[in-house]
């Protein structure tokens, strides 16, 4: 009996899932996006398939995580590559049903019944009580003293306007309490603009001025063939699939526009436009520079760390262990910004330590050549920790009678170093060095953080800058300076992705151990 | 060991002694800066190095406590980093926890059952890892923008996209806790199966109080990435209230309005907590470091 109830309380709380996720299935299709709808059903089917089906039991234990790594990892991958062969931008930002609808939406005063308004306060929030613009009296004047006819609504809470709300003629016995000023109805403004106020006689009307609520129509109806009719100036829109705009006949983009595929558009600009590949290529060149010299400095100030301080017969080692480790534990954005703050060419404490020395102020922030030397100065200092680390392991893990020979054959500590340690670490420092690599090359929060960029190439259309790596240029054109160019800024991540899945690939080479399905 | 001490052994203990106090001041410099600018006076530097005079303004106004300047009038705080604290330690949280839930129940999976396309899976999952986050933002922001249109609550500008991307992290996880499940012997598990317990009877009463330790390092390391992110909430948050710290700590430092002091006290204050969990934290995350994982 208990198994029973429990059997029926199950199906209760699936069918009521299943109808709640239909419903959105629903609702999705009807805003336009049937392709989003289809792949939103076919994922929560599967779901449903997973937890309901006793062949898919394994799957339970995996579905969600998978869904994680999928959803979050390769789908964003894979619709950033998508959206470089479209003109995503903040120009073509909607799909064309969206563009579309807010075409029909817009409005322009039409022919009807004006009312002056006045907002009066209530009980339960405020009222709106309208008095009809009498025929040839100009808008903005004062209402007249003898009303003919006076409608007003029911109180209603401004912070939470209804979407529509009827006015029903107000008996000439009820007066109001004295109508807010203007400085009000400002302030009430935005609330008022959503409001569609219904009329006995089945006019509608919504907001046009301060003083005005008016009958509004729609500026476009749709034509034939999926063209758009000016209701004014009897002007036809085509859709243009190739720009992604609607344009008159003239060719004039309406705006917002739609987002299209447009190919190889983005790839082909970014080789073909000098504006783009001059500054690329020479970000490219940085990028490169700043990673293997990011790179090479960790790897010396680590190793030579992690070898002193493994020298057994030095006192404090674990103290200096833990001081030196400090870079790394410190959250990189608060690092980051410290050094931003300490470099600054003016209150910044470090030109004002060198200027008491030497007198100089050097101008960190605006000489393309000393911001890169900030930048792998304060990346050094970030980085090294993790370097002295794997070192340190990996110093620690050769045995001790190989020191001791070659201390019998009268080596010096370099020798032992460069005969002993680094032939010996070198071999499995060489992937994580790799994996480093390939870490700074997309290091953009260092980047982002301490120059933005910054100083930027002068002779760039599209806003570049001198200290900025690939995906801290493409993070601005997609995100600040230039428009949100996300197709553009997609196709760059693209060619990104490419080059970091070369780099995986030979790193994967080096530690090829570390897969196959082994714990390890 | 049997290295033999020659005689300039005293010699070489002094170099490496200054020379690693020298390394060590020039590391702490920016971190005792940071502090001694906290508590000066005023946002400018004022010519000395350690200030003459100590002046809690910077700390009241990081604490969210308007402060009385010498000319009477009222500082109210520029910006809520209380605020962007509690935004950042809920998301942290709340992704740390459900970071821990999926990947252990996937790790499960992994380290007990047989299935067909373990292994690819398992290693896909590793080779997705090389992909930063920070490549796919334009995708990561078009997909939240297009959630958003349906479900406004997961949209940009809200904590649950932003929690909601962080779960792309998990693939490390993954691997870790399976690892430690392959050092606890499958038998006592095998045997409350055979006392009756379900598959995943014996997850959850079984094997997970014993996997306590690791699900507990997976927490912080999960819990201190998401506090440093920047790159993600930066794309998906913009208001200021809805900030976390390390998206709106960038606000202190900008040209035209420059509160150096200011952020250095919210700094240091924000700093210290999250620097001592990952000092304490540090233990694991060294033996995991040789694993793969990469921090400038």
């Amino acid at each position: 009996m208990r198994r029973n109830w429990a059997s029926i309380a199950k199906a209760i709380v699936v069918g009521v899932l299943a109808l709640a996720v239909l419903y959105t299935v629903w609702k999705v299709a009807a805003s336009g996006q049937v392709l989003l709808a289809v792949a939103w059903l076919a994922l929560v089917s599967l779901g449903f398939y997973v937890y309901l089906a006793r062949s898919a039991y394994t799957w339970r234990y995996m579905f969600p995580g998978l869904l994680g790594a999928l959803g979050f990892v390769i789908l964003p991958l894979a619709y950033t590559v998508r959206l470089g062969f479209t003109n995503y931008s903040s120009r073509n930002l909607l799909t064309f049903e969206r563009s579309t609808r807010y075409l029909l939406d817009e409005t322009v005063a039409g022919p009807g019944p004006r009312y002056q308004f006045t907002i009066h306060p209530a009980a339960e929030g405020i009222r709106l009580a309208f008095t009809p613009t009498a025929a040839g009296e100009a808008e903005g004047t004062s209402a007249p003293s003898e009303p003919a006819a006076r409608y007003a609504t029911p109180a209603f809470d401004p912070a939470q306007p209804p979407g529509a709300i009827d006015a029903a003629e107000l008996p000439t016995d009820e007066t109001l309490p004295e109508p807010l000023a203007l400085r009000d109805v400002i302030k009430l403004r935005a609330a008022l603009s959503r409001l569609k106020v219904r009329f006995p006689d089945g006019s509608q009307a919504t907001m046009t001025s301060l003083r005005e609520f008016g009958p509004l129509t729609p500026l476009y109806r749709r034509g034939e063939r999926g063209t758009l009719l000016n209701t004014q100036t009897h002007e036809v829109l085509t859709p243009n699939f190739k720009s992604g705009f609607y344009e008159t006949s003239s060719g004039e983009e309406i705006q917002p526009g739609f987002k299209v595929d447009v190919g190889l558009a983005n790839y082909i600009r970014v080789v073909t436009d000098p504006a783009l590949t001059s500054p690329l290529l020479r970000i490219f060149v940085w990028t490169v520079t700043f990673a293997l010299l990011t790179v090479l400095f960790t790897l010396v100030v680590g190793t030579t760390l992690a070898v002193v301080l493994n020298w057994e017969l030095l006192p404090l080692r674990t103290f200096y262990r833990t001081l030196l480790f400090l870079p790394y534990a410190v959250p990189g954005f608060i690092s980051i910004l410290v050094f931003r703050g300490l470099f600054n060419q003016n209150f910044g404490e470090l030109n004002l330590i060198l200027n008491g020395l030497f007198g100089i102020r050097p101008a960190w922030f605006s000489d393309p050549f000393l911001a890169k030397v900030m930048i792998l100065i304060v990346n050094t200092w970030l980085g090294y920790p993790y370097i002295m680390v794997l070192c340190t392991g990996l110093i620690k893990a050769i045995p001790g009678d190989l020191y001791e020979a070659s201390a019998m054959a009268g080596a010096g500590p370099l020798q032992n170093f460069f005969y002993v340690t680094a032939p010996l670490i070198i071999r499995p420092l060489t992937p994580l060095l790799i994996a480093s690599f390939a870490f700074n090359f997309n290091n953009f929060v260092l980047i982002s953080l301490l120059t933005q960029g910054r100083p930027d190439f002068l002779d760039a259309r599209v806003p570049a800058g001198t200290t900025d790596i690939l995906v801290s240029y493409t993070y601005r054109i997609a995100f600040q300076d230039s428009g949100q160019q996300f197709g553009l800024a997609a196709a760059i991540s693209t060619v990104i992705f490419a080059l970091v899945a070369g780099l995986s690939i030979i790193n994967l080479r080096l530690t090829r151990g570390r897969l196959e399905g082994q714990p390890r | 060991m049997g290295v033999v001490q020659g005689k300039g052994h005293k010699w070489r203990l002094l170099a490496a002694h200054s020379g690693l106090v020298a390394m060590c001041l020039l590391v702490l410099f920016p971190l005792l800066m940071v502090v001694s600018i906290s508590l000066r006076p005023g946002n400018f530097a004022t010519g000395d190095i350690i200030p003459r005079s100590i002046s809690l303004e910077h700390w009241k106004l990081a604490l969210g406590i308007p402060y009385l300047d010498a000319d009477g009038t009222l500082v109210p705080p520029p910006f809520p980093v209380l605020r962007w604290l509690w935004n950042s330690t809920k998301i942290a949280a709340l992704a740390a926890f459900f970071t821990v839930t999926l990947s252990t129940t996937a790790a499960f999976a992994f380290a007990r059952m047989k299935f067909r396309g373990k292994t690819p899976i398992l290693n896909s999952l590793l080779l997705l890892q090389m992909f930063p986050p920070v490549l796919a933002l334009v995708g990561i922001f078009a997909i939240f923008d297009t959630i958003g249109n349906y479900v406004p609550a997961l949209g940009v500008e809200s904590h649950a996209a932003v929690i909601l991307a962080y779960l792309g992290g998990i693939a490390l996880h993954v691997w870790t806790i399976r690892s430690y499940f392959y050092t606890i012997p499958v038998e006592i598990e095998e045997c409350a199966v055979v006392d009756g317990a379900s598959h995943f009877q014996s997850f959850l009463y079984i094997l997970l109080p014993m996997a306590v330790p690791i699900l507990m390092v997976v927490f912080v390391l999960a819990f201190i990435s998401a506090m440093i992110e920047y790159p993600i909430a930066s794309i998906l948050l913009r208001q200021v209230n809805h900030l976390t710290l390390a998206v709106g700590s960038r606000y202190f430092l900008y040209e035209q309005k420059y509160l150096w002091g200011d952020f250095a006290a919210a700094a240091v204050l924000s700093g210290i907590p999250i620097t001592i969990v990952f000092l304490l934290a540090q233990r694991w995350i060294v033996s995991g470091l040789t694993a793969g994982g990469v921090k400038g």
